[in-house]
């Protein structure tokens, strides 16, 4: 279920790093917490995010809940695609609707995050 | 064993733009009985806009049976109860509607000059006195014009005093069962929002209180009793805490239906507070407002209430604008005067004892339904409840039910829902509150709806997750109209399945 | 019922409160009234208010005709005690009704989406300042002087706490528009909205695109306001605005002394994320048939708290409702025809006075008072049952010579030709 290339967060991100570009996402775990998916805040292009922090959120019709970056950079690149078809995110979230590709400043910190096994046993747990 | 309600039909209605066609006309001016002027003499031909493209043009007959048509898919108090925790559903008196329309007070400009305004100011004067005895506080504000609004006006003070005194302070601890409007004040009144967690009994935890409350607490803003219908028993001790330490306590009045006549909120701690005219004081809700939000303080605040001030001056009211330390204005005018009109009427009309009463009955038809519904829901909070009291779909999820489907089914039986998913801090939140209105009768009704209901989740969930099935509409896709939002009518683009 | 709580006496249900939090007296108010009783207090003071006198204020409030079937519709039991519509299934007369007005007011402003209404027209201010703050990332306001002197005020107080930096500019002196040039000069890359009012508080017709220009150059949005109504009929909207607020009291909400009354926002389709207030859209039910909701409630307080796009939980339904009525009465060409009787009026009272102000103006404009104090000219007017103009000193120390007068379909000629004898 949860890609083995991945890193994973306790707020549901995950991110797919490939040299010095993380690509970020929400996981299977969280789209199902918040059901239909009706819109996603992202950043401009050009923002600095920090590993931890708020980086946009993502809405279904009674909640809304924040996406945290799993990893510190710059945006660089953003899913265009979702402010037409926010449902991308419930049918595909480890693919199809990544949100954000970071190019990371410190490389190092990926290293802080959970790997599929442990993610997949944390929301085992949960 | 449905009782309340029965099949029947009900009137399609399109929108007005559908049926509108150019001609038809609802009005009639009076003829001008002076030189007709060109408007584009007159200002300028670009400022003169060409018509309204797309106005709907009906006949007066059309008017009417366009809105009798709609008003028929609503509910509404007048066709029975709402069991809505903390809206205090409850009867709107129509003499209120009568003394509101009154001409002279319907047609009072804010601008007339004091003289011809005595009327009117004299209804507030009276207003402000009744809900200072109610409340126990010692100066009243009628500006704001609904709870959210009397929330900041009330937060604003609190900010005013503070900085007059040397440091407004930082931050407002804001219980974690919490009304939704009571953070996004604090926030717009400049203070960062810590949430503090309710204790396992369901009221605000006094030992830890004691380390939370620090010099950077302007605030504690408290519901009571809160939104679990249950009192803080704790209340003098809270507010003791935050005197101590020189911050102050607000009270959301939403509840104050549990209150009126047996506690005052100015006996127990409480510095400033708002008012739900709207709720515990019978004006109509009207599908969604207008309200009245009355803020009440402690002497120590009265000197930065709004501008301007009711002011005896010999024999006569007068507006006082002098008050340097106000925090200004926070609407224009005076307030929503027809609706402090209506509130006064509801005041007059029940007395003290009246309103004591009230507040019992209100108490007791809570603590009915609660003995009543107990063997068939989860009631997470023991503690006792005043005017409302609120279950969880605990028993019922493991069925597959959720509470928004029980409130669901509760409407095929004729009734309205009752608050869903509020307070958070309950999983599945099933909030009920009956209002002093509802006689045995209707409250035997409800109840034995939601015990049919209940029963219908072990023998048929399938029936309660669908509901309603009796509507003229079943559920509606709010994620499609979230996700592609259409907020107003364009020609040619409704297809024609309208009803 | 006690009985089933176990409970001896209904005192008992109280038992549990401490005693120190307990009321020992009853409350010191006077015995229930009748309804007769209530009836008669009320009309008593109605009486007291100058029902009788004709009226030239404007300012803000305006004397409009309120077509019976407004009342008659208001008073249905189904609008009036119903809740906030947040269960579709049973409430879709309330929100079909709020869907024909959010695309009315669209129609009548030329924006693209309308919320379902704000408390009055001058919460409506700051808060379209809050949601210009929000779409530009910047804190500073320009808000003209010729903007009703309420209404600044209130934003004033709510900019405080909100991070904004509000700043005034002028008027000229001549035309009584708003001065371009002292906008120019305060505009700069800090600017997040320009706040204009067009009709203006003096009544005046303002020059709408070329503050659209200024603002637009520096990167700054443009608000338009509106307290009059019914200049909408015949005035051409601000389709340069990003975002236009204003007040609905012109269509039939009675003057009451002040409240209430219903303020709406409108603007662009890109900002709607950004707007506050109540949202009604259209949709389907599970069969397939039109409905109406609730929607984009993200933006608000109960979801978002503290972040949300404003603490507003009410919006004035009933109010709105009222409007809609009006509207649906007077029709696209009532509106019209309703409009240039105003305009006429105004100027026909115009023609037998001094006005101040050369711009153009609707129903409303200032009046020079010859010398004689407006207090003088205005008590000489109530011994003929006049009701005058609002002397603009206590708001403009400049134009303390004048008051501010204004016509509507509702005064009759006579009534104006004997105001303008009070003036000679």
């Amino acid at each position: 279920m949860y890609p083995d290339n991945f890193r994973y967060t306790k707020e549901h991100e995950w991110v797919r790093v490939d040299a010095d570009t993380g690509t970020v996402g929400i996981t299977d775990h969280a789209q199902k917490e918040l059901g239909d998916i009706v819109y996603v805040d992202l950043p401009k292009v050009g923002t600095r995010v920090e590993q931890g922090k708020s980086l946009g959120s993502v809405e279904s019709v009674k909640a809304v809940s924040e996406i945290y970056s799993p990893v510190s950079g710059e945006v660089i690149e953003i899913n265009q695609s979702l402010a037409d078809a926010p449902e991308k995110l419930n049918l595909d979230p480890h693919g199809e609707a990544w949100l954000v590709k970071i190019r990371l400043s410190d490389a190092a910190q990926v290293k802080d995050l959970l790997t599929a096994a442990d993610y997949q046993s944390y929301v085992g747990a949960e | 064993m449905i009782k309340k309600v029965r099949s029947h039909l009900s009137q399609n209605e399109t929108l007005l733009f559908e049926r509108s066609s150019p001609g038809k006309r609802g009005y009639q001016l009076p003829e001008l009985d002076v030189p007709v002027v060109d408007p584009a003499d007159a200002l300028g031909a670009e400022n003169v806009r060409a018509e309204i493209r797309d106005f709907p043009e009906v006949s007066e007959v059309e008017a009417i049976r366009h809105f009798t048509r709609l008003s028929t898919w609503n509910y509404a108090i007048d066709h029975g109860m709402y069991p809505l925790g903390s809206c205090t559903m409850k009867y709107n008196p129509r003499v209120n509607e009568l003394v509101a329309r009154m001409e002279g007070l319907a047609w009072a400009h804010p601008y007339q000059p004091e003289v011809l305004a005595q009327g009117a100011m004299e209804i507030m004067a009276r207003l402000e006195t009744a809900l200072a005895e109610i409340t126990g506080m010692d100066a009243v504000t009628l500006q704001p014009a609904a709870g959210a609004h009397g929330e900041l006006t009330g937060i604003l003070l609190v900010r005013a005093f503070l900085e007059r005194r040397g440091n407004p302070r930082k931050k407002i601890l804001i219980p974690d069962s919490a009304h939704g409007t009571n953070p996004a004040t604090a926030a717009i009144a400049g203070y960062a929002v810590e949430n503090l967690r309710s204790s396992e009994r369901g009221v605000l935890d006094v030992g830890t209180l004691e380390n939370v409350v620090t010099e950077d607490v302007a605030a504690l803003m408290v519901t009571n009793p809160n939104t679990l219908g249950v009192f803080e028993d704790n209340i003098i001790h809270v507010a003791e805490i935050l005197h101590r330490k020189g911050a102050l306590l607000y009270m959301d009045g939403a509840n104050m239906n549990a209150l009126v006549g047996i506690a005052r909120p100015g006996d127990f701690g409480v510095d400033v507070m708002h008012l739900n005219l709207h709720k515990t004081f019978s004006t109509p809700h009207g599908g969604g407002g207008p309200g009245g939000g009355p803020v009440a303080v402690k002497k120590e605040l009265e000197p930065f209430l709004p501008i301007p001030r009711l002011k005896r001056s010999g024999r006569k009211w007068t507006w006082n604008y002098r008050r340097k330390l106000s925090i200004g204005r926070v609407r224009a005018f005076y307030g929503n005067f027809g609706v402090l009109v209506r509130a006064l009427a509801y005041i007059l009309a029940h007395g003290g004892e009246g309103l004591r009463n009230a507040t019992v009955d209100a108490v007791l038809n809570a603590n009915y339904v609660r003995k009543r519904l107990e063997p068939y829901y989860d009631l997470p909070y023991k503690l006792p409840n005043m005017h409302e009291v609120v279950f969880s779909d605990d028993r019922q999820a493991a069925r597959g039910v959720r509470t928004g489907d029980i409130a669901k089914r509760l409407i095929d039986y004729g009734f309205h829902p009752y608050t869903v998913s509020f307070p958070l801090i309950v999983r599945g939140a099933m909030m009920i509150e009956p209002t002093e209105t509802e006689s045995k009768l209707e409250l035997d009704q409800f109840i034995d709806a939601m015990i049919s209901i209940a029963e219908e989740v072990e023998s048929d969930p399938e029936l309660v997750k669908t509901a309603p099935h009796g509507t003229r509409i079943s559920r509606v896709d709010e994620v499609t109209a979230a996700r592609r939002p259409v907020l107003r009518w364009k020609p040619c683009c409704c297809d024609a399945t309208a009803r | 019922m006690l009985d089933v709580c176990g409970l001896e006496n209904a005192e008992a249900l109280f038992g549990h409160l401490p005693e120190a939090v307990r009321l020992k007296r009853p409350l010191a108010l006077e015995r229930g009234a009748s309804e007769y009783e209530i009836i008669e207090y009320f009309r008593d003071r109605a009486s007291e208010n100058g029902a009788e006198y004709a009226s030239f204020l404007g300012a803000g409030v305006y004397h409009h005709y309120r077509p019976v079937l407004v009342d008659t519709v208001v008073s249905r039991g189904e609008f009036l005690t119903a809740y906030t519509p947040y269960q579709a299934e049973i409430s879709q007369g309330t929100l079909t009704t709020i869907f024909e007005f959010q695309t009315m007011i669209c129609q009548l402003t030329g924006m693209d989406v309308a919320n379902a209404s704000m408390y009055d027209g001058s919460t409506a201010v700051p808060e379209a300042a809050m949601m210009a703050a929000r779409i530009t990332g910047k804190g500073g306001i320009l808000a003209a002087r010729s903007v009703h002197p309420e209404y600044r005020a209130v934003l004033a107080t709510y900019a405080r706490y909100e991070g904004l930096n509000i700043q005034e500019f002028g008027y000229s002196a001549e035309s009584g528009q708003i001065d371009l040039e002292d906008l120019d000069r305060r505009l700069n890359e800090l600017t997040a909205a320009v706040i204009i009012q067009s009709p203006n508080f003096f009544g005046i017709v303002e020059k709408v695109k070329a503050a659209a220009d200024l603002a637009h150059r520096r990167g700054a949005l443009l608000i338009v306001i509106f307290t009059e109504a019914v200049s909408l009929g015949i005035l051409e909207p601000a389709a340069e605005a990003d975002i236009i607020a204003g007040e609905l009291q012109s269509f039939a909400i009675a003057p009451s002394y002040g409240g209430p009354y219903a303020g709406v926002i409108a603007t662009k389709e890109k900002y709607v994320r950004q707007m506050p207030g109540r949202l009604v859209g259209e949709t389907r039910d599970t069969h397939g048939n039109r409905a109406f909701c609730l929607t984009l409630s993200t933006r608000e307080q109960h979801i978002r708290r503290e972040k949300a796009t404003s603490n507003i939980c009410t919006n004035q339904a009933l109010i709105a409702l009222m409007a809609n009525v009006f509207m649906t009465v007077y029709g696209k060409q009532g509106l019209r025809e309703l409009a240039l009787q105003n305009l006429s009026k105004a100027r026909y009272l115009a023609g037998k006075l001094k006005p101040r102000f050369t711009g153009p103006f609707f129903n409303e404009f200032v009046a020079l008072t010859n010398g004689r104090s407006p207090d003088a000219v205005n008590k000489a007017l109530l011994r003929k049952k006049i009701i005058g103009g609002l002397p603009l000193g206590r708001f403009y120390p400049e134009l303390s010579g004048s008051v501010l007068l204004c016509a509507t379909e509702m005064n009759r000629r006579e009534q104006m030709d004997s105001l303008a004898e009070a003036f000679q």
